[in-house]
């Protein structure tokens, strides 16, 4: 069984929480004490319904306002799939949750309500799931029974929605008419929409192909933690552990540690199960080398025909997600694949406005939430890749020296 | 060239590994919670899978309430022995001699509240900097919100609409001192594929898990366990059914499953087939609506 991991987008009255409380229900996903739970709050509201939003709003605060504050991440498997969501807040000053979202997302459903259309935020949404690069959007047109079921204000909405789709960088689109209320092409074909040729919800959820969004050929093996049994059957034993972040190991390979630069071989590649010929993406193995080289946490190991981009001068797009503005000049730690270090913040090169993607030249304030183009440089040089060929070692964080607070992510251009 | 993606078991255990990896990395004195129960047990064998062929680089910690089922602390000393891991126990009782906390009296009464002062003062004691624990975030609406690394800070608390944003897989582990972390290395895995991975993987976990005969009574509901230490209400019989247990923790608060699964695979069909959430049977959860989110807050796991 393979594993999906969704987020999904919307503004706040999309019926977000609603379409996962139903993706749940539908899939039986939800046990008898959750419901109980949930018919027990929705009674004392005096909703008169069964409120299935109540599904993944779970703190406090969440369900006192009706809202979704942060991130919350529910699962659920059917026979085809075992599927991760993470839920994510729709309002505009939650962008930042849905970058989180949408970092380890292989697919994003994009909501909009059939009776707005497609609006500002579904524009802004796009486009964060396409600088994340998410490979797979599903666009559910929602509260299709609030529109009768029209055919053409699905067209509509289907062909506005495309004419913008050439502004973002996303490769596979679907689009689904649905009533998340009543379940209609949810996980059940719904009656009401015999116009429609196309697959359920749940049905692409379960059978679009999903492979590795790294190509096999750009390797790279980020150094986490030295092992060093120092016991009798093991003496002599040094191995690095890591996780492979891109392409294909293979034992003999001929392999350059950087920063270095000292080349050796893969002597082995091990796990508690037993040695591996061969490890690729997202294994977590222990590699050794033939030759006696110094290697420690923050290098990265690479096949020596295939290196990264070794640079000082960093240029990214950055997504800012502090009350405390990007400071122009400004110090940082950066944290990129296992490697920590210091960097500075050398120029604001332009801030994106989310809602048109129009670059701005002259507003250089980058607050909570906003997305900005930075040119930032290292204390040491970084291993990486651009975030299009490699979401892992084209990423970074970067937190704050004095508060250790994550203030900000960026996508190597 | 495209490699379809791995097995979703295979593809957790990576995440898994990754996350405890980086603890050892990142703090100078981490350690690991160990209840006895399956999480903790399939979190201390991803951590020997993480560090193979060395040792596991730090020592499990145990929060003993006292009011255990007395295979769990056999299979906690047998673990510990068999790894060549430390175990360090913090004993409940302890605090409440050192009176820092009352005992609750009475029906339902139960010491896993408690724990959550042990808890911190062993953090303390042993200057533990990360704490890495077995919550999963399918268990519970507020464990739905937690991060991988999890920030406390120096009086233990949770504060979760602050919670630093977690991208990719990038663990931001930074702090202050005094403050220290909690780590959920298996936040992603739910209750069936940790039964699915003991089975793959062959762990060994107590008895307890598989159908027996035990002594057993039913209030508000809930199936629990007699023992010498729980009160009783005049109307609350005992009797002997076959019974499992679908989590183990401590015991006044952990309710048992009427089943006869007898191996991995029954337990696997048992829970498919389910209606009702591992943590229905604790009545730790039942108290209130939000009744985790605030024992969380205030340092419990």
């Amino acid at each position: 069984m393979q594993l999906l991991r969704f987020t999904t987008a919307g503004s706040v009255d999309d019926g977000k929480s609603t379409l996962i409380g139903r993706l749940l229900y539908d899939s039986k996903s939800i046990f008898q004490d959750q419901l109980d739970a949930i018919e027990e709050t929705s009674r004392r509201k005096g909703d008169g319904h069964l409120d299935l939003a109540l599904v993944t709003d779970g703190l406090r605060a969440e369900r006192e306002q009706g809202i979704t504050i942060d991130v919350a991440y529910r699962y659920f498997a059917t026979p085809q799939r075992k599927f991760i969501i993470a839920d994510t807040p729709g309002h505009i000053q939650y962008t930042r949750n849905m970058v989180t979202g949408a970092s380890t997302a292989d697919l994003a459903i994009i909501l909009v309500d059939a009776r707005n259309g497609v609006i500002e935020q579904t524009l802004r949404h796009s486009f964060i799931a396409s600088l994340l690069r998410i490979r797979h959007i599903v666009v559910c047109i929602n509260k299709m029974d609030l529109v009768d079921f029209s055919q053409d204000v699905y067209n509509e909405i289907k062909n506005h929605f495309m004419e913008f789709v050439p502004k973002f960088d996303i490769q596979d689109i679907y689009f689904v008419p649905i009533s998340a209320l009543h379940g209609d092409n949810v996980v059940k074909k719904s009656g009401n929409t015999i116009w429609y040729n196309g697959e359920t919800l749940l049905h692409l959820l379960e059978n679009i192909p999903i492979t590795y969004h790294n190509n096999m050929t750009d390797a790279r093996f980020p150094v986490q933690y030295v092992i060093r049994p120092q016991s009798e059957e093991f003496h002599d034993f040094r191995g690095y552990a890591g996780r492979v972040e891109g392409g294909i190991f293979k034992k003999g390979d001929l392999v350059t540690v950087l920063p270095s630069g000292l080349q050796s071989t893969i002597k082995s590649i091990s796990t508690l199960d037993g040695e591996l010929d061969l490890a690729f993406e997202p294994q977590s193995v222990t590699i050794s080398l033939n030759d006696d080289i110094d290697v420690s946490r923050g290098d990265m190991i690479v096949k020596s025909d295939n290196m990264p981009e070794q640079q000082q001068i960093v240029k990214a797009m950055v997504c800012w997600f502090n009350p405390m503005p990007l400071q122009q000049r400004g110090k940082y730690t950066l944290m990129h694949t296992t490697n920590t270090l210091r960097c500075m913040i050398q120029a604001i090169d332009f801030k994106m406005d989310i809602n048109t993607l129009e670059k701005n030249y002259e507003d250089k304030n980058v607050g909570m939430n906003d997305i900005a183009h930075v040119t930032l440089q290292t204390t040491k040089p970084i291993f990486s890749d651009a975030y299009r060929k490699n979401r892992n070692t084209g990423s970074f964080v970067l937190v704050d020296e004095g508060t250790n607070e994550t203030v900000g992510v960026g996508m190597i251009e | 060239m495209s490699i379809q993606k791995i097995n979703h078991l295979k593809e957790l255990e990576s995440e898994s590994i990754y996350a405890i990896r980086e603890v050892a990395a990142q703090f100078e004195r981490p350690a690991m919670l160990f209840s006895g129960g399956k999480d903790s047990i399939v979190m201390f064998h991803l951590a020997r899978k993480a560090f193979y062929p060395a040792k596991v680089p730090f020592p499990l910690l145990h929060i003993d309430t006292g009011h255990n089922f007395s295979e769990t602390i056999r299979f906690r000393d047998n673990l510990a022995e068999k790894y060549k891991v430390t175990m360090l126990v913090e004993y409940v009782q302890d605090t409440i001699d050192q009176q820092k906390v009352t005992e609750e009296k009475g029906i339902g009464a139960s010491r896993n509240g408690l724990q959550t002062v042990t808890l911190l003062d062993a953090i303390e004691k042993h200057k533990i900097d990360a704490a890495m624990g077995g919550g999963r975030r399918d268990e519970e609406k507020a464990r739905a919100k937690e991060r991988f690394f999890s920030h406390r800070d120096a009086f233990g608390q949770w504060d979760p609409k602050n919670q630093r944003p977690e991208l990719w897989h990038i663990y931001n582990g930074k702090k202050k001192h005094g403050e220290h972390f909690r780590v959920f290395p298996i936040s992603n895995w739910t209750e069936m594929d940790v039964w699915q991975y003991i089975l793959m993987e062959s762990i060994e976990i107590p008895s307890l898990y598989f159908t027996q005969k035990l002594e057993v009574f039913q209030r508000d509901g809930v199936w629990l366990a007699k023992a010498p230490f729980m009160e009783m209400r005049e109307n609350e019989k005992t009797e002997i059914k076959e019974a499992r247990c679908r989590t183990i923790g401590d015991i006044t608060c952990t309710g048992v499953t009427l089943s006869k699964a007898a191996s991995l695979q029954d337990i696997i069909e048992e829970i498919a087939a389910t209606r009702v959430t591992e943590r229905g049977g604790r009545a730790d959860d039942k108290r209130s609506e939000s009744a985790m989110e605030d024992r969380k807050k205030n340092g419990y796991f």
